[in-house]
């Protein structure tokens, strides 16, 4: 008989340290696929960041490389200059990428450094139990917003597709969602031609995702899901903010 | 301008011989920020790494610079950053990173004076930082210290082989007036870049086990484990890689212990013989990690006393009396600030210190 769904080839079958729940196993399980399907396990790097997906390469079975908080970007440059034809792909959430690593991640765009970046935005500081992000939403109630995300005190949620895509070396920008079988395989799709961008040797892309972080948020699962399309995508709506296909 | 002539003498500064060394010992990728008094490195691969097929890019902060040397360590390739002091102290939490990663590089840290902003005047206050660790965590760097342009670049040829035979960053530790000053150099030096097989390179993993370059251990015991080999990795580079220059510390009354510029100006005490009655000895430091320790504790059985001179309020003066433990006075004679210490200053020091031993010994 043959198999229709099976754990991917670049992706190692073990449970992994995700809460119940969480949208990282999705993502990278979408990562998985992707790298199957262009057949380019072998010439793929991954950069693993300093956040919940730490462990990364505990379930993406690729050559992978740790980075200090924030700093993705710069060692994917690293990378990617010694290796212009290998794929480089960071993988970063919001801590990382939007507050302690926002320099790294506006330059590297400037630059047009043809990587691509994977930003997992779930509104919160999950690895180190619930504080509050650059994307924590006005009102949101975190470990340390215990009255709820003040504009005057804490600053709005920060966009980071919309700030990147004004950038000039930015060349795919796109948001997305995991909330649905029909925002996982848009989900897919984007990612796909974020990895597409980087082979056609286009530029700097970077797909952000919205995903739930049920424990951290104090909801269930399925809470969570609705509080991202009701919620979240007021904040942060979805969709294509900068495409060098359509640009042509 | 090309350099590359082995045969013939160049006359460059500290700074661009530093860089030119990098680039023939095979360095590809170079990047940088600007700060004083180090540009000339910056301005020197921006114009000669792009000749050479390298990759030369002026970053938008040290953070950012010090991640790509670690990135481009460990895609396999020759990395290197400089710096002075403020932007080295910005390097730190990335070389512990580099260090935990057993990733091969060289940091160049051409030292002004501190702390703060400082001044740009030459310095040797990032002693501490240098050779006792500088970022978090139990990690050394291997520090070279040269006291000349030509030993600058030689110095230079040889961080890269013991970083890529180590796996650990080596740190060259100049100063301002090393880095300025224009002297004539050759570079003819063995270098070996492609002699080191990287199999632990992240190359994608194409027909082989993959590979990942990390410094985390969750695990309960295997970060205890993972620090232990590191640890005998430093044994085995103290005992293989110490280096220092000795001169006339046979039958000496005192010997300086002094490193780089310090050590030039100490150089001028011992030739123009302005202590005709002392017999004056000079033991040169060249690895400030692993520190000489074994020849200052063997001189310290032989000689009245020592005197360590540095630009410095007394840092490397610690490591000097660790090594003699106790065996003779262990005296400190330092300027800060930017201040440069004189061979007159030297002298008068000197002089105090042989007569103050011997007004005590005719006393008893």
């Amino acid at each position: 008989m043959e198999a229709i769904y099976k754990t991917p080839d670049s992706m190692i079958d073990t449970p992994t340290h995700y809460c119940p729940g969480c949208g990282h196993g999705i993502i990278q399980r979408l990562i998985a696929e992707i790298i199957d399907e262009k057949d380019i396990r072998g010439k793929t790097i991954g950069i693993a960041p300093v956040g919940c997906a730490v462990l990364a390469y505990n379930y993406l079975d690729i050559d992978t490389c740790e980075a200090a908080h924030g700093r993705p970007p710069a060692v994917a440059t690293g990378i990617k200059r010694v290796h212009p034809d290998k794929i480089i792909f960071s993988y970063q959430g919001d801590g990382d990428l939007a507050a302690i690593g926002l320099s790294e991640i506006i330059h590297t765009a400037n630059r047009s450094e043809n990587i691509t970046v994977i930003f997992v935005n779930n509104a919160v500081y999950g690895m180190t139990n619930g504080q509050m992000a650059p994307t924590t939403l006005l009102n949101q109630k975190t470990l340390t917003t215990p009255q709820g995300r003040s504009e005057q005190c804490d600053g709005a949620p920060l966009r980071i597709c919309e700030l990147l895509s004004v950038v000039d070396g930015s060349r795919f920008i796109a948001r997305t969602s995991v909330t649905s079988p029909k925002n996982i395989i848009k989900t897919k799709q984007l990612i796909a031609k974020g990895f597409n961008t980087q082979i056609q040797k286009k530029g700097f892309s970077l797909i952000e995702v919205l995903s739930p972080c049920p424990v951290y948020w104090r909801m269930s699962s399925v809470e969570s899901m609705k509080f991202i399309d009701n919620e979240m995508t007021k904040a942060f709506p979805l969709g294509i903010f900068k495409d060098w296909e359509s640009q042509n | 301008m090309t350099l590359t002539d082995k045969n013939k003498k160049y006359l460059l500064t500290g700074n661009e011989a530093c860089a030119e060394a990098a680039i023939q010992a095979g360095c590809r990728f170079y990047y940088g920020y600007p700060i004083t008094p180090q540009n000339e490195i910056l301005t020197h691969m921006a114009i000669r790494m792009p000749q050479a097929g390298g990759t030369s890019i002026q970053v938008e902060s040290e953070l950012a610079a010090i991640n790509m040397v670690h990135g481009s360590a460990a895609a396999g390739a020759r990395a290197m950053t400089s710096s002075s002091s403020p932007g080295i102290s910005l390097k730190q939490e990335g070389i512990s990173y580099l260090a935990g990663s057993e990733l091969p590089c060289v940091i160049v840290n051409v030292q002004r004076g501190g702390p703060g902003l400082g001044d740009i005047s030459p310095s040797q206050a990032d002693y501490f930082q240098a050779v006792k660790g500088g970022g978090h965590g139990d990690y050394h760097t291997i520090v070279l210290a040269p006291s000349s342009v030509q030993e600058t670049a030689d110095l230079v040829f040889d961080a890269f082989d013991l970083a890529d035979r180590y796996r650990n960053p080596v740190m060259i530790l100049g100063d301002a007036q090393l880095g300025q000053m224009m002297e004539s150099v050759v570079f003819n030096k063995k270098c070996e870049p492609n002699s080191f097989k990287k199999d632990w390179a992240l190359t994608g993993a194409n027909g082989k086990k993959r590979n990942i370059i990390k410094s985390f251990y969750p695990v309960r015991g295997e970060l205890e484990k993972f620090n232990a080999k590191l640890q005998a990795k430093y044994s085995l580079i103290k005992s293989k890689e110490v280096r220092y220059e000795e001169i006339n510390t046979e039958n000496a009354d005192i010997v300086i212990v002094a490193y780089g510029t310090c050590a030039r100006i100490c150089k001028e005490v011992l030739m123009k013989n302005k202590t005709p009655n002392i017999k004056v000895g000079l033991l040169r430091p060249i690895t400030l990690w692993p520190y000489p320790s074994q020849i200052i504790q063997e001189i310290s059985e032989k000689v009245r006393a020592i005197l360590t001179v540095e630009m410095s309020a007394g840092q490397m003066v610690e490591d000097v009396r660790l090594s003699v433990s106790g065996r003779c006075p262990v005296h400190f004679y330092g300027r800060t600030g930017g201040g440069i210490p004189s061979p007159k200053e030297i002298i008068r020091k000197i002089t105090e210190i042989i007569s103050v031993k011997e007004e005590i010994t005719s006393a008893t």
